[in-house]
């Protein structure tokens, strides 16, 4: 193994990312549009569920019971309906996500000490924003029922009953349950992922494809010293995107980074040399550049996305899949993300994971060099 | 010790053989020459003598050195142009170079001295900074050239270097190499260009992976059986087509405007042209015997295999 050709080999392949316009922009300009996009629109905050109302009946209690909607930063009333047909079209029209029917006799039945009744129409086919609006629903319409009793009771000159259970929910670590908090650090990670395979998986087959590799398996430089060389640049553009997500997760979307930032970096080190290897695997056996970079767009950010727990809780997942996402890479890269970012963790705690991280870089380098040959086949 | 030596060499794809049990030894210091039409195998031989390709069967060794035992061994001292330009497009001369020679480990010492003197010795001093992928054709192949060279390797392979180059880069090129030789350097060149198989200190003509001869250029050129008449006249494609269809005993061709008639005796086709033409009122310029050219052998060779009935098969592709 001899530094000289590991450098040469370092040299040559940046002099091609920076004259090659299109590699760089791949390498920075992708990753930013990617967390920009993916950042923003990837909230799984419900707010302000646009709502529209029916009210049949028209009184002072109706009006009421509606303003306490309109109030709550999770409802927004956007307008009114009169009639069956305009309820159907605007929750077809998905004008509003629900429709809060208030009867006719509404006010009767509440002044009269009766169970009033109202209907809240929800559109269902996004389940995951419905169930949320209807457990909102719900709470609004319990505070609101509460203050009626409360205010009877005390019409009635009778005392004010203790409440029999009073739950004081605190959140950790994400206090505001903003999505982005958890959403960002995952992010970083799944970019990380799919960005370094990509931009390995090109180089090797590059080489095959141009005829250079005939002319540089003809010399004494061996596989090794050609793959770390190859590693290197590429290494440090990375390292640059993981600097440059950082700096956007801090900047850009104010996600508060509690952890070590020195860890933080550590464990991207690692990541890194398994992300990039595996693409320059893919590289070595694809021989195609187009195939290798279409294979590892696929190889890593479908199971990145989908079983990394960056969207979706594992926990949540059917057993079997569970288990499948194990030989995940960037599930170890989210949780130790995440862990950091939000809880402020290190390695005592996230110590399963850098393990894992280091063998799977472990297993992809070393596959990387098994699998290199200076043959022709 | 032979620079060279083949025993037996074979490789199989599939079906297709490429190289058939070829058998070959070359002395150091002299330019041996490769000879066959595309699809002969040449570019595979290449490979497999350059160890960056496993033979099927058979042995090599590259000075003393086994082509599969010791093929890291071979690759520090053997220079390798392979037939697709193989450097950079996106780096500059001076880069390419630079690489190359720390690819081979040249000291630093020593080493500005060693590539000014190529660069000069192939006239790309002044395309220093210039892009390897914006040079002419001629000129990516004397940087080839170069980047195969620096580090002084004992033996040079050369895939077909002058192929797509034009006349003037190709008299350049070879002038290089025949300084090459005052420096011991052996070079292997395989050509489908038989003119410049002439240059070569000796040669081997082979034809789907098979050795057909080897020798001298005159050496080969003996093997022509028959002598070449070459006729000169006045309307000779004419005169070519009535040759073909009605003279026995003797091949006819048209070279540009000349026609070669090969055959066993001389006077009498002679005789037999003449009447033939002037019975078809054609008028001849001159009839004369001329020395066969290595493209006269080579035709008269490849033929005599086929009418032999072997080697029949498909034919490689090599690229």
């Amino acid at each position: 193994m001899k530094i000289v050709r590991i450098t040469a080999v370092a040299r040559k392949e940046f002099l091609h990312v920076f004259r090659d316009y299109r590699s760089l922009m791949m390498a920075i300009a992708i990753p930013i549009m990617m967390l920009v996009l993916f950042g923003y629109a990837l909230t799984l905050d419900v707010d302000n569920v646009p709502l529209a109302v029916w009210d049949q009946s028209g009184t002072a209690q109706s009006r009421d019971f509606i303003a306490r909607f309109d109030g709550s930063r999770f409802f927004s009333v956007r307008g009114t309906v009169v009639n069956q047909r305009e309820m159907d079209y605007t929750i077809d029209s998905g004008r509003a996500l629900g429709v809060l029917v208030v009867p006719r006799d509404f006010a009767q039945k509440l002044a009269a000490g009766r169970a009033a009744e109202a209907q809240l129409i929800i559109d269902g086919s996004d389940s995951n924003t419905a169930t949320i609006a209807l457990n909102y629903a719900e709470a609004v319409v319990q505070g609101y029922s509460q203050n009626l009793v409360f205010q009877a009771i005390r019409r009635n000159g009778l005392p004010e009953p203790r409440q029999p259970l009073n739950v004081k929910p605190r959140v950790w670590f994400n206090e505001e349950l903003e999505s982005k908090n958890f959403i960002v650090p995952g992010l970083i990670a799944v970019l990380m992922m799919v960005i370094a395979a990509l931009l390995t998986s090109l180089t090797i087959a590059r080489e095959w494809e141009q005829g250079t590799m005939e002319q540089l398996i003809a010399t004494p430089v061996k596989g090794p010293e050609l793959i770390l060389g190859k590693l290197i640049p590429y290494f440090a553009i990375g390292l640059f995107d993981v600097l440059l997500a950082v700096l956007m997760a801090e900047f850009v979307f104010h996600v508060p980074l509690r952890g070590s930032v020195l860890f933080l970096f550590s464990i991207a080190v690692i990541f890194l040399i398994g992300a990039l290897s595996m693409g320059l695997v893919i590289s070595i056996n694809l021989k195609n550049q187009l195939l290798a970079a279409q294979f590892a767009m696929v190889a890593t950010f479908l199971p990145s996305f989908l079983l990394s727990g960056f969207m979706f809780s594992i926990a949540n997942m059917p057993h079997a899949i569970q288990v499948i996402t194990y030989i995940v890479p960037a599930r170890y890269f989210v949780t130790t993300l995440k862990g950091i970012y939000m809880k402020g963790v290190g390695p005592s705690v996230l110590f399963a994971e850098v393990v894992f991280l280091m063998i799977y870089s472990a297993i992809m380098f070393t596959i990387a060099n098994v699998r290199f040959k200076k043959k022709l086949s | 010790m032979p620079a060279i030596r083949l025993e037996n060499l074979t490789k199989r794809f599939g079906d297709l053989t490429a190289v058939d049990s070829l058998s070959l030894d070359v002395v150091e210091g002299e330019i041996f020459g490769l000879v066959g039409p595309d699809g002969a195998g040449k570019t595979t031989a290449m490979r497999l003598l350059t160890a960056i390709m496993e033979p099927t069967s058979g042995d090599a060794w590259i000075d003393g050195k086994h082509i599969r035992r010791d093929a890291e061994a071979i690759k520090e001292n053997i220079g390798y142009m392979s037939q697709r330009f193989g450097l950079y497009a996106d780096l500059t001369v001076a880069e390419n170079i630079d690489f190359y020679a720390d690819i081979y480990c040249e000291p630093r010492r020593g080493r500005r001295e060693i590539i000014d003197r190529l660069l000069e010795f192939s006239n790309l001093q002044p395309f220093k900074k210039r892009l390897a992928g914006n040079l002419s054709g001629g000129m990516k192949q004397k940087l080839g050239l170069v980047c195969a060279l620096i580090h002084t390797p004992k033996v040079l392979f050369l895939d077909e270097p002058t192929n797509g180059v034009d006349p003037v880069s190709r008299r350049d090129f070879w002038r290089i190499l025949y300084q090459l030789l005052r420096e011991k350097v052996t070079v292997f060149v395989s050509t489908a260009y038989l003119d410049e198989a002439e240059r070569c200190n000796r040669l081997a003509l082979i034809d789907r992976g098979r050795l057909l001869a080897c020798g001298t250029p005159d050496e080969i050129k003996g093997l022509m059986r028959g002598a070449i008449l070459e006729i000169r006249c006045e309307r000779p494609r004419a005169a070519a087509a009535l040759l073909k269809e009605k003279l026995a005993n003797a091949t006819v061709g048209l070279f540009g405007d000349r026609i070669h008639a090969v055959g066993e005796r001389p006077e009498r086709i002679t005789a037999e042209i003449g009447r033939i033409l002037a019975e078809g009122n054609l008028g001849i310029e001159s009839i004369r015997l001329i020395e066969p050219s290595l493209e006269d052998v080579f035709v008269s060779v490849v033929a005599e295999v086929g009418e032999r009935g072997e080697g029949r098969g498909e034919r490689e592709r090599s690229n």
